[in-house]
């Protein structure tokens, strides 16, 4: 188990869960919820946000919000259409 | 901004459309197309901020394009907007558009929005671009699924919308709710059958469930946790739809192939060390081909126009020399200076402006640069409009609506003055040439140098500001990425020129005409020898010249 913010560009993982807050309303409308499959594509720098694949689409949201999301990494996930 | 086509009431009946979808999937697009009109568009998340509506004559259907939104369920103000505007019932029809190329995504908001009304059309946008990756929608089967009308369109080559107009005329605004697509977790379709006769929609049932149990567990998060399930299980079934209704055919790896190729655009213009460089160097690029661009047009222009000028001026020999003097000398004059000096460079800039957006690379500025603001305690959005107050300052400002919180928005509204706003590069330019004596390069340098100081300065500010007077953290901060987008030239030709400089410029001359008079006066009274004008600059030489022709700009721009 590890946080969302962990994850390192290329990295993948399965989304457990997210910690109740004021954003997690609108993480779970990003499609945030459990069994999603999320990829970090990159972190910018100067500590800034963090942009992930997630159903198609790549959001990016800060470091210490993609904190309160709970993963479970998958390892090496190699290319080709992981849904 | 927003064009609002008040047409007097026909005898006709007038069919109300609301434009419903997630952000960033063609929705102005297609309402441009639809009504003939040119709201902003953009390759950005929340381009569009509030309503826009207009008359699609052809079919007296009148369109309103609400702000993207994810779900209905969202407090962000933006979306609360296009929640408000469905409840209300004003609607004939709401067309909830889609991303063919990411069905998925979007289908979440249309089941939503099918438990709330009935008159729904589902338009499943992007058609063409979806087929030529491989990407192949079935509408007929997702229109059995849903029980409403599917529309298969492309707005960018008007495909499909005749099709998508009639279905509009033919929804029967009255029609019950149709039956629930899916099942929500044991819990909620429990309470919701027990309400099931009350007379209100599904959408607001579950309102009040959620409502009610918010308020049995305002302490824990068992409230949380059902909002969550009741999200993955319109998710799931969105899932189970898209997988029997796409098909991606022949090639599968040439959707990944897309995926990939943007993937490898964002390492470079993301990259943790080399983005800011690559920023600098991109703008610096963009000021150089400004610079040494509008040179040439920008003098044959001014010749041109002080050819006209003299033609006026003959043409108008018959009046007193006075009103000829300060008619043409002072208003023309000034016109034709700040056409000549301002049209060039807004016209090169712009369109590389234009195609930067269309692109998708302004979401990556912002996405690179909220570290900084983040620390600034700013919100990483005003790089979006940091980089409109590039172009000028007053769609700089406009663009602030974006920002959520108003605390940033003022922040982002007050600091925007430091971008060097368009129509200031001209004066920069020629300064920044006469400073390094010469060399074009070294000019366009000189001008990057004045920009990263002015952004240098709008995050000293910035900073400043939220520790003193706008106090706060920073806000929370979601941004989508959106895909690269291929650009067409005769968009961005259209875009830069017609729409972004000829707008810019129409209202700089409708300023420029009586600032110029008042400047001729000025500098003609009570005798030219000793003006007033020549007091006032001769007071703040060398400041007065640079605001002088300047100020007009700026005004003109502020009071625009």
């Amino acid at each position: 188990m590890s946080y969302l913010s962990d994850l390192q560009p290329g990295e993948s993982a399965y989304i457990s869960s997210v910690k109740k807050s004021g954003l997690c309303t609108r993480l779970y409308d990003l499609g945030f919820v459990s069994n999603t499959v999320v990829e970090c594509v990159a972190k910018a720098s100067f500590g800034g946000p963090s942009a992930y694949l997630i159903r198609g689409a790549v959001i990016a949201i800060r470091q210490e919000d993609a904190g309160l999301v709970f993963v479970q990494r998958i390892p090496s996930l190699s290319k080709g259409g992981k849904k | 901004m927003k064009k609002t086509k008040s047409k007097s009431q026909n005898i006709q009946k007038k069919y109300i459309t609301a434009l419903l979808g997630n952000p960033n999937v063609g929705k102005t697009t297609l309402f441009n197309k639809l009504t003939r009109s040119n709201a902003h568009t953009g390759n950005w998340t929340g381009k569009t901020v509030e309503c826009a509506t207009a008359l699609r004559e052809k079919d007296n259907i009148l369109f309103i394009d609400l702000p993207g939104t994810y779900s209905l369920c969202t407090r962000s103000p933006e979306e609360k907007v296009a929640i408000d505007y469905i409840k209300k019932g004003e609607a004939d029809a709401i067309v909830v558009v889609c991303d063919a190329m990411c069905l998925e995504k979007c289908l979440p908001l249309a089941l939503q929005a099918l438990e709330l009304c009935s008159n729904i059309i589902v338009c499943v946008n992007l058609i063409d671009e979806a087929k030529s990756r491989g990407i192949i929608v079935d509408t007929k089967k997702l229109s059995q699924i849903l029980g409403v009308p599917v529309v298969a369109t492309n707005a960018k080559s008007g495909f499909g919308l005749d099709t998508l107009c009639c279905e509009i005329k033919n929804i029967n605004k009255d029609a019950h709710l149709s039956e629930p697509i899916f099942k929500y977790p044991e819990k909620i379709e429990a309470k919701l059958l027990e309400n099931k006769n009350n007379g209100i929609s599904r959408y607001d049932n579950i309102d009040i469930i959620l409502k009610e149990l918010e308020k049995q567990a305002s302490t824990d998060s068992k409230s949380e946790d059902l909002y969550a399930e009741i999200i993955a299980s319109r998710i799931n079934a969105a899932n189970q739809i898209a997988l029997e209704t796409v098909s991606k055919t022949l090639k599968k790896n040439n959707k990944s192939n897309y995926y990939n190729k943007d993937r490898k655009i964002d390492k470079i213009l993301t990259h943790k060390i080399w983005s800011v460089p690559i920023m600098l160097l991109m703008l610096t690029f963009i000021l150089y081909m400004t610079v040494i661009g509008a040179n040439y047009p920008s003098v044959m222009l001014n010749e041109f126009l002080l050819y006209v000028q003299g033609g006026i001026y003959e043409l108008l020999s018959f009046m007193p020399t006075w009103l000829l003097d300060m008619l043409v000398y002072g208003v023309i004059g000034t016109l034709f200076r700040v056409i000549s000096v301002m049209l060039p460079p807004m016209a090169i800039f712009f369109a590389f402006f234009t195609f930067m957006e269309e692109y998708g690379i302004l979401g990556r500025i912002a996405f690179n640069l909220d570290g900084i603001f983040c620390k600034c305690k700013a919100c990483g959005k005003q790089a979006l409009t940091m980089c409109m107050g590039l172009g000028c300052n007053a769609a700089g400002v406009i663009g602030c609506r974006i920002i959520d919180s108003p605390r940033e928005r003022l922040i982002a509204i007050i600091t925007n003055n430091f971008m060097v706003c368009n129509g200031r590069f001209p004066i920069l330019i020629t300064m920044a040439i006469i400073l390094t004596s010469g060399g074009t390069i070294l000019g366009a340098a000189a001008v990057t140098f004045s920009v990263i100081v002015g952004i240098l300065a709008t995050f000293f500010v910035s900073f400043i500001l939220s520790i003193t007077v706008l106090k706060g953290a920073p806000s929370s901060f979601t941004l989508e990425l959106p895909p690269y987008r291929r650009v067409s030239i005769t968009k961005v030709f259209k875009k830069a020129f017609v729409d972004r400089t000829l707008h810019v410029l129409s209202r700089a001359v409708i300023f420029a005409a009586p600032a110029g008079l008042v400047i001729w006066i000025l500098a003609n009274y009570p005798s030219s020898d000793a003006s007033l004008l020549s007091y006032v600059t001769g007071l703040l030489d060398p400041f007065g010249n640079f605001f002088g022709v300047d100020g007009v700009v700026i005004s003109a721009f502020i009071l625009g």
